[in-house]
């Protein structure tokens, strides 16, 4: 009886089991430009709670934000960890070495193009398939380009969720908080007109567990 | 309103009209309060008889498989103990002839040596009486006292000599007292031996005795039967659950230690659905296989009769069934115990890569034997459940035969008690539009009590009419 009840089970579980992807998939852009760069230490921690709260299946990747950054070759490392949870360890393991490699000798950038690495990240996670989709950008969200970068395109950032982590305050933020408040509700504006389903600010690093909650 | 000046006025006036058209419906009205309590209480009635009905019906089923399910399992009690019976009548009685025989021979022996021992001494010699004779010859001659001397000194050798043989006769008989000791002690353990078996004997028969007698009352289709039988299966019942969910927590930590390392032989990254991994479901799916090995080893032994077609499976067959239900089984044990080391392994791992992207300094793990107790524990653990859970077979079997008696009976009280509820609605309808046609009556009680006026006036007419007909026809 109990064989016919647990092939009922499977049956029942195959006939109702969820197509959705349930994965997750996160790409990190860390600044490089100007004074932010000296802030790259911090980008280590939240990779580590990246590697640390991510399992079997799920992606991330690692890219630097310089003066153009709509370019595969921005990425510092990135990986979609294997079904096997010990082998997801490997390459966590192997991961977390390639960020500590990159944060220890991070070059300044003249430029800052947050937006060209929106567009790229966005790019890798609709490649991946997962469900939940995170962009996290470890940036004063100070954009600045060169004159010759074209960036106010519309950007597709359609059922991803934008998380800028870090956003410190500039000097000229300290004069007029309004830049400050400004500038993330401007680029809070042109995510959500890109399709976002979420916008969220986290300065507080030891509140990292807010990236993966549900709004 | 009528008279909008004169509200209270307009309100009598409406009422008396409204009054007068009530008591020009008020049979009709009547008729319709009744009809109406009866279309719905007269469903109700119905439904409630047949669910009356029903329930004794289903009593009735009940109780004849109840009867019926007593009836087979005191049958196989009865036959079990009747086997037992044979058993010890077989085992202990077929050596009865022999122990008779011993203990006849022990017996015989025991008399004979009695006997010898009931040997009465060698009499007194016949020159005693001679003695007395010559003590009394008078004495003080020379020769009287030589022959006195003499026979003296032969009285004295014969006593010497008597009581020697006396006391030999005596020192033979004190042997062959002694050497009946072992014998009685046989005797006595023979004797022993056989009220033990007779005990046990008369014990068994006293076990088929009550068995029958329930057997008889069972037949004999009582109340009383049948109430001890359902006592027994709701006390089954509860047992069997008990049993059922301290098992279930067995298969629950079962399915905790291989739900982890299942990830690794199935991806840890697939769903069924929005919260069940795959490796969940194959965790469980092996649990699951593991019960099932166990209920067919069960049934291979003939402990459990779940399956019909086991049951009657030759016993080549069965017992061939029955040892690859036990391979598989061990199998699987020993893939748990496996899977329960690579839990510990998977975690260890886990744990050390946290350590390392963490900023806090490892803390000291120990690598001693006292370190290695949990991994020990969950390896034995993985291999001890799947055989334990293999047990759930018997109170599963009682569970689903206590579960066929316990349903039928709440089933048909929950029946019964439906049945109570809709007679209950359909008297409250009944009397709900008597109630209703009271009210109404209330309603227009002027009109009625000036028509109880007219009746009586005219009925007074009439027979003071009557009265005076009655007188002329007199006259």
């Amino acid at each position: 009886m109990i064989r016919y009840l647990a092939l009922l089970l499977i049956v029942g579980l195959t006939a109702c089991s969820d197509p959705r992807s349930h994965t997750q998939a996160v790409y990190m852009l860390v600044d490089t430009s100007g004074t932010y760069a000296l802030e790259a230490g911090k980008a280590q921690v939240i990779v580590n709670y990246l590697l640390g709260t991510l399992q079997s299946g799920d992606s991330l990747a690692v890219a630097r934000v310089e003066s153009r950054s709509f370019s595969e070759k921005d990425i510092v490392a990135k990986a979609t960890f294997d079904r096997r949870p010990s082998q997801a360890n490997a390459q966590k393991r192997a991961f977390s070495d390639a960020t500590k490699g990159f944060v220890s000798g991070v070059k300044q950038s003249r430029y800052t193009d947050i937006s060209g690495g929106l567009m790229q990240g966005a790019e890798f996670l609709n490649e991946t398939g997962a469900g939940t989709k995170t962009i996290i950008i470890f940036s004063d969200m100070q954009e600045e380009l060169d004159k010759v970068t074209v960036r106010d395109i519309p950007m597709n950032l359609k059922n991803i969720r934008v998380i800028a982590v870090n956003v410190v305050k500039l000097k000229t933020d300290n004069v007029d908080p309004r830049r400050y408040f400004g500038r993330l509700e401007a680029w809070q504006k042109r995510v959500q007109a890109a399709g976002a389903v979420e916008w969220r600010v986290i300065n507080d690093l030891e509140r990292l567990d807010a990236i993966f909650s549900k709004s | 309103m009528i008279w909008p000046e004169n509200p209270a006025l307009s309100i009598l006036v409406l009422a008396l009209l409204g009054m007068v058209f009530l008591y020009a419906a008020r049979r009709p009205m009547h008729e319709l309060l009744h009809a109406v309590g009866g279309l719905i209480g007269a469903p109700l009635r119905v439904a409630a008889r047949w669910l009356a009905a029903t329930a004794n019906a289903m009593r009735q089923r009940n109780k004849a498989v109840l009867l019926a399910h007593g009836r087979q399992e005191v049958g196989n009690r009865i036959e079990r103990e009747f086997e037992r019976l044979a058993t010890t009548v077989k085992r202990d009685l077929q050596g009865y002839p022999t122990l008779q025989r011993k203990l006849l021979d022990e017996i015989t022996r025991i008399e004979e040596d009695y006997r010898k021992c009931g040997e009465v001494p060698p009499p007194s010699p016949d020159w005693v009486e001679a003695v007395a004779a010559v003590a009394n010859v008078k004495s003080g001659s020379e020769m009287v006292q030589s022959i006195l001397e003499e026979i003296k000194r032969s009285v004295d050798k014969m006593h010497e000599k008597t009581l020697g043989e006396y006391r030999r006769s005596y020192e033979t008989r004190h042997k062959i007292l002694e050497g009946f000791m072992p014998f009685w002690r046989s005797v006595d353990k023979t004797l022993t031996e056989v009220d033990k078996k007779l005990t046990e004997l008369q014990n068994g028969a006293g076990a088929v005795d009550a068995h029958m007698e329930k057997y008889e009352a069972i037949n004999a289709k009582t109340d009383k039967a049948e109430q001890m039988l359902t006592v027994s299966a709701f006390t089954q019942f509860a047992i069997a659950l008990l049993v059922m969910v301290v098992a279930a927590g067995g298969a629950f930590i079962n399915f905790k230690l291989i739900a982890l390392p299942m990830s690794e032989m199935v991806g840890a990254g697939d769903y069924l659905t929005s919260s069940l991994r795959t490796s969940e479901v194959a965790a469980l799916v092996i649990i699951l296989v593991e019960a099932s090995m166990g209920l067919f080893l069960m049934e291979g032994l003939r402990i459990t009769h779940l399956f019909p077609s086991i049951a009657g499976l030759n016993d080549r067959m069965r017992r061939r069934m029955m040892w690859i239900a036990l391979v598989l089984l061990f199998t699987l044990a020993g893939v748990e115990a496996a899977l329960a080391l690579m839990r510990d392994m998977l975690i260890a791992d886990k744990q050390a890569l946290l350590q390392s992207l963490a900023t806090a300094a490892p803390s000291a793990v120990s690598d001693g034997w006292v370190g290695r107790i949990p991994t020990i524990g969950q390896m034995l653990l993985g291999f001890i459940l799947p055989l334990a859970l293999t047990f759930i077979a018997i109170p599963l079997e009682s569970l689903i035969h206590a579960s066929r008696t316990v349903g039928g009976v709440l089933l048909a009280a929950g029946v019964d008690g439906l049945a109570l509820l809709l007679r209950i609605a359909s008297s409250i309808v009944r009397r709900a539009a008597r109630v209703l046609v009271t009210i109404y009556d209330v309603l227009i009680v002027v009109p009625l009590l000036a028509e109880r006026l007219t009746k009586s006036t005219l009925a007074t007419r009439r027979g003071a009419v009557d009265l005076d007909d009655s007188a002329h026809q007199v006259r």
